[in-house]
């Protein structure tokens, strides 16, 4: 904490510039090879195409909906939907010989399990003593209009079917395709959904009055994978576009323009390749890491950029300019860069794996940007040929700066006062946020999942909630008892709002139960009797073809078996988790000895938002310890770091509070955010407090003065800094996933309000500080000397 | 309706696993007079490939001839995805098939689990059209004939399907010699077979049967899409008079993950049955 300290470092930072100028070839070559050779792994990169991405190994949710799939059947699928474009009904001889081409062709989609339909299901019926079992549909273009009516009515009176596979009106029908992929190669998902889409433009062109509309969990992670190539293909383009543009606007120098563009290339590229070094999947986020490394590593070169320019306009030659240039901003830059990563490192404490990725690979670009922003930058800059008239513009730009100096601490008290008053305001909103992760909108709308989803959900219900009902003992399920429960529960469910279908083998045990009873529909009832159900069940796996079968209903040792209600596919995540408090108070009181907790992606998806917030509690906690170390280390004042932190605390629950009254429901994105903007926004306090405080300590400084001399010197590069990183931050709004589009604006808001509280708050705290220890303040500023660049220091 | 062609196949490769029936042989020591079989041409084809084929195939089920009629015990055990297990014990009787125009009848009566203990099902397989198939239902006190062309969902929940049961029926295929194969020691003829029967799950099966005895040691199941489903390993053979039975088949699905170890008892060997005891009406009178 001494003078002499700060001199070292100055003297290290010093040397080492003029070492690098010195080597510069060397630098050059050695930095640009280095980063080739580490960038190359980036060509191992892949794309993940499975949602299940998203949940920690440790995700209760992902382990119980795991455990459940092990027991049952996978839930991967593809759903075709019907819609006769002429309106005329799914029960037309060429709807319906659509529908049993499809479950015919279903089959050869690589990796399909099951195909349900129309036309495969299972009819059941009885003559005397003979039970028929046979395909509802079969030959349909043979079908007489009375067979086609005797078809319709059998179908829209099967439980199992209406509001599935059939709407109620028969208007529209569905084929679902079951899959289980092997999950050894990731070209697996994209192999089957080639086939399905290429089996439903077969069918389009087979049957020109059939509209075909493809959608399911299949869909659903192939559009996690084409979103980030979506994402990669617009959004590092327009990055760069920004990129370029700050950089030819703050340092107005083609060639310096080109150095920090080779800089941040540079960082993304080793970024990226240690990503695919360490075998990342990229997905949802993570894609985003090059976008934010390119915002967050311009700053570094930035401040060195000004400050070299700065100096040679007080008549400083380039090389010399250079060597004050990374001097003084050796400091703030490692303090920028290391509480900026701490942030994203934080994210290692996500639930969720691709927030972790996004959070390691970001860091990784950012160490890479700072260290070579104090090697390979003034060594490039060194060939540069830059030109900077002397005296020019400067005290211009200055000048404004100084002048809004003074009129914040003219009217510190004032600011004070609203600013706090209008942040708690805005704070009091944050509870009315809505976590909401719907997954159907995790797409944008130019996404074909979503285009074809939303078309599906209008005739059916898209979420699927599992539930695996335990009946006690082995054979267990054909326990009277157990039945009438869940029947019981089975219609509870059927009543609910927001449920459209419902799944339970109740409905089969009834159907057989009147089946073996000549089809008298006095017996469309439960067996009544232990032994009659097993036995039915076993008549009925004996019926059924391969691929139908009770598997996937009922356990191997009968001691469980499996229901599952179809949300609609506009129910609300809020909704959701309440249907879910439902079930289970249900259980409780109905039947506590069978409860079984829902299960499925919707129910992953419904506490993702919770599971993460509540993971990342401790990442924020430990990164806000960590980054209040590094000020106060950094500023060499414990009190100087403790209120540093609060210029950025409040910006950050502030821009939540503005997100409440203008969105009012936020992803599970949400989590991450406070962590990385806390590393992000501090950035611009520490080149603030820094300055203030070399005023103060080495100039004796009064604390007008000291903040005159903050705005004077780094007020510019701070404006610059923030319209770099508001701009980079809003490119990820332009991403297809609504996840990363909603973390790109709260973060460019967080940012931008970070501004004000930093130009605004931060000095009139400054002050009141100064108030308080008696010291007298100069609101005029008639007293205070003029610097001209920030190499005054 | 793939799924329907899956099962036959798989009932057929299951059945002789099951009943013992099919993958049952006589050994070559024992060799039989041929002269009594009558070649399906239309099984057997034309090209050299697919005649080699049918008659290895024709060796190994002919191995089989004249066992009359035979009784046996059985235990089956599933295993999930997830490692959970169930038993099934259940009792199989035999009477060889007439002639290779149709199949072997069959009776297969549950003794557990105890909800189903007592239930009874009888077949007449067919060759190339769905077979008979009764039902007794104890607790129904009714037998129900079942019509239906796909008898081949998972029987009693296990990975083998009906139709696997009637594996080595010879005329329900076409066949390919493809190739000899060294397993283990032992030199295996490997041939393809292709289910004729038009509601057949499968596209294809691929057996390799030992040249020293005639019998499957290992089945392949392909389904429609013609990927690889299940595989059945046949072991533990023991000799009877001349007449081989794999004690043990073992069947992985490849898709699920799931498993079916299914583990005979001492066979017995012409008990006096006959075709009065493979009749609809003695299903009510088996307890």
């Amino acid at each position: 904490m001494s003078e002499s300290k700060n001199n070292q470092l100055d003297m290290f930072a010093a040397g080492l510039a003029k070492l690098m100028i010195k080597l510069r070839w060397l630098v050059i070559l050695a930095a640009i090879g280095a980063s080739i050779a580490i960038g190359s792994h980036a060509s191992k990169l892949e794309f993940s195409n499975n949602y299940r991405a998203f949940f920690s190994a440790e995700n209760p949710e992902l382990l119980a909906f795991e455990e459940f799939q092990a027991t049952y059947t996978k839930s991967d699928n593809f759903l075709f939907v019907l819609q006769p474009r002429d309106n005329s009904g799914a029960f037309t001889n060429d709807t319906l010989a659509a529908v049993e081409y499809l479950t015919e062709q279903g089959w050869q989609i690589p990796f399909a399990l099951r195909v349900d339909s129309l036309s495969n299901f299972q009819h059941t019926y009885a003559t005397e003593d003979d039970l028929i079992v046979e395909d509802l549909v079969s030959d349909a273009t043979k079908l007489t209009p009375d067979e086609l009516a005797a078809k319709q009515q059998i179908a829209l009176a099967e439980p199992l079917l209406r509001n599935q596979l059939i709407t109620l009106d028969a208007g529209v029908t569905a084929v679902s395709v079951v899959l289980q992929y092997p999950e050894i190669a990731l070209t697996e998902v994209p192999e089957a959904v080639a086939a399905a889409r290429a089996l439903r433009a077969d069918v389009e062109e087979r049957f020109p009055n059939v509209d075909v509309h493809l959608t399911g969990t299949s869909m659903l992670n192939n559009a996690f994978s084409e979103a980030v190539q979506n994402d990669l293909a617009s959004l590092v383009p327009a990055m760069f576009i920004v990129v370029l543009l700050a950089t030819v606007i703050a340092v107005r120098s083609v060639s310096a323009t080109a150095a920090t563009l080779i800089i941040i290339i540079l960082s993304s590229t080793i970024a990226m390749g240690f990503a695919g070094y360490t075998g990342v999947k990229l997905t949802g986020p993570s894609p985003m890491a090059p976008v934010i490394i390119l915002t967050l590593a311009i700053a570094d070169s930035i401040h060195i950029l000004i400050s070299m320019r700065g100096a040679m306009r007080e008549g400083l030659e380039k090389r010399a300019a250079i060597i004050e240039a990374t001097r003084i901003n050796f400091l703030p830059v490692a303090v920028t860069s290391v509480t900026t990563m701490i942030g994203f490192l934080a994210l290692n404490l996500s639930d969720s794996p691709p927030f972790r990725d996004l959070g390691t690979i970001t860091a990784v670009g950012i160490f890479a940007a700072w260290f070579l922003s104090v090697t390979l930058l003034p060594a490039l800059l060194s060939l540069a040929p830059i030109r900077v008239p002397q005296r020019a513009a400067n005290s211009e730009r200055g000048s404004l700066m100084l002048g809004f100096a003074n009129v914040v601490i003219r009217h510190s008290r004032l600011l004070l006062v609203s600013l706090t008053a209008l942040s708690a305001a805005l704070i009091a909103f944050i509870p009315t946020i809505e976590l909401s992760d719907q997954w159907r909108e995790y797409f944008s709308p130019r996404m074909e999942f979503r285009s074809e989803t939303d078309k599906v959900i209008e005739y059916f219900g898209f979420y699927p909630v599992e539930f695996s009902v335990p009946a006690g003992d082995s054979g267990g399920v054909s326990e009277p008892d157990y039945l009438e429960k869940l029947d019981a529960f089975t219609e509870w469910l059927r009543a609910q709002p927001n449920v459209t279908h419902v799944y339970s083998i109740t409905d089969i045990m009834k159907r057989l139960n009147k089946n073996m009873n000549a089809d008298d529909p006095d017996f469309y009832r439960l067996p009544g009797d232990r032994e009659l159900s097993a036995q039915y069940l076993l008549l009925y796996e004996l019926s059924l073809p391969y691929g139908l079968d009770l598997n996937d209903r009922i356990n191997i040792d009968k001691s469980a078996s499996r229901v599952t209600a179809t949300l609609e596919g506009t129910v609300s995540t809020k909704r959701a988790r309440e249907f879910f408090v439902e079930v289970d108070a249900w259980f409780d009181q109905n039947a506590p000895q069978y409860k079984a907790p829902p299960t499925g992606p919707q129910v992953m998806f419904t506490y993702i938002a919770q599971r993460n917030v509540e993971s990342m509690i401790a990442g924020t906690s430990i990164a806000i310890f960590a980054i209040a170390i590094i000020m106060i280390l950094a500023l060499r004042s414990i009190s100087m770091g403790l209120i540093s932190l609060v210029p950025n605390a409040f910006p950050i629950l502030t821009a939540f509070g503005v997100w409440a009254i203008l969105v009012g429901e936020v992803g599970f994105s949400v989590a991450a955010i406070a962590a990385i903007s806390l590393g992000i926004v501090i950035d611009d306090t520490v080149h603030f407090l820094t300055k203030f405080m070399r005023a103060r300590r080495e100039k004796g400084l009064s604390c007008a003065d000291s903040i005159r001399y903050a705005f004077e010197t780094v007020g510019v590069a701070i404006i610059v800094n923030t319209i770099v990183l508001g701009a980079g931050f809003l490119v990820m709004t332009l991403s297809a996933f609504k996840i990363n589009m909603e973390m790109g604006l709260l973060t460019a808001l967080t940012i931008g309000l970070a501004l004000i509280l930093d130009f605004l708050f931060l000095p009139a705290l400054l002050l009141l500080i100064a108030r308080f220890s008696g010291e007298t303040v100069n609101t005029k500023g008639d007293d205070y000397v003029r610097h001209t660049y920030n190499a005054a220091a | 309706m793939s799924d329907i062609l899956i099962t036959r196949q798989l009932r057929a490769a299951l059945f002789s696993a099951l009943l013992g029936a099919s993958s049952v042989g006589v050994v070559a020591a024992h060799a039989q007079d041929t002269s009594v079989f009558e070649d399906d041409p239309a099984a057997k084809g034309e090209t050299p490939a697919a005649i080699k084929g049918y008659e290895i195939a024709a060796r190994s089920d002919r191995t089989d001839h004249g066992f009359s009629d035979s009784k046996v015990d059985a235990t089956m055990v599933l295993r999930n995805a997830a490692g959970q297990t169930s038993e099934r014990s259940l009792s199989f009787s035999t009477l060889e098939k007439e002639n290779e125009s149709e199949g072997d009848k069959s009776l297969v009566i549950f003794n557990s689990p105890r909800d189903v203990e007592g239930t009874a099902l009888l077949s007449h397989a067919k060759i190339l059209v769905p077979d008979d198939q009764w039902l007794f239902l104890p607790a129904l006190k009714r037998v129900k004939r079942i019509a239906s062309a796909n008898k081949s969902g998972p029987f009693v929940g296990s990975e083998f399907a009906f139709e696997d049961f009637t594996l080595t029926e010879l005329n329900k295929f076409t066949y390919a010699y493809s190739r000899e194969e060294e397993v283990d020691g032992a030199m295996m003829d490997v041939v393809e077979r292709f289910p004729r029967y038009e509601k057949s799950g499968y596209s294809k099966q691929v057996s390799w049967i030992d040249q020293e005895i005639y019998q499957a040691h290992k089945v392949e199941f392909y389904d429609r899409r013609g990927d690889l489903l299940k595989t059945l390993t046949l072991s533990d053979y023991r000799e009877y008079d001349g007449v081989w039975r794999a004690h043990k088949f073992s069947m992985v699905n490849h898709k699920t993950n799931k498993e079916t170890d299914l583990v005979y008892g001492e066979y017995e060997f012409k008990t006096g049955l006959d075709s009065g005891d493979f009749v609809k009406g003695v299903l009510q009178r088996i307890r």
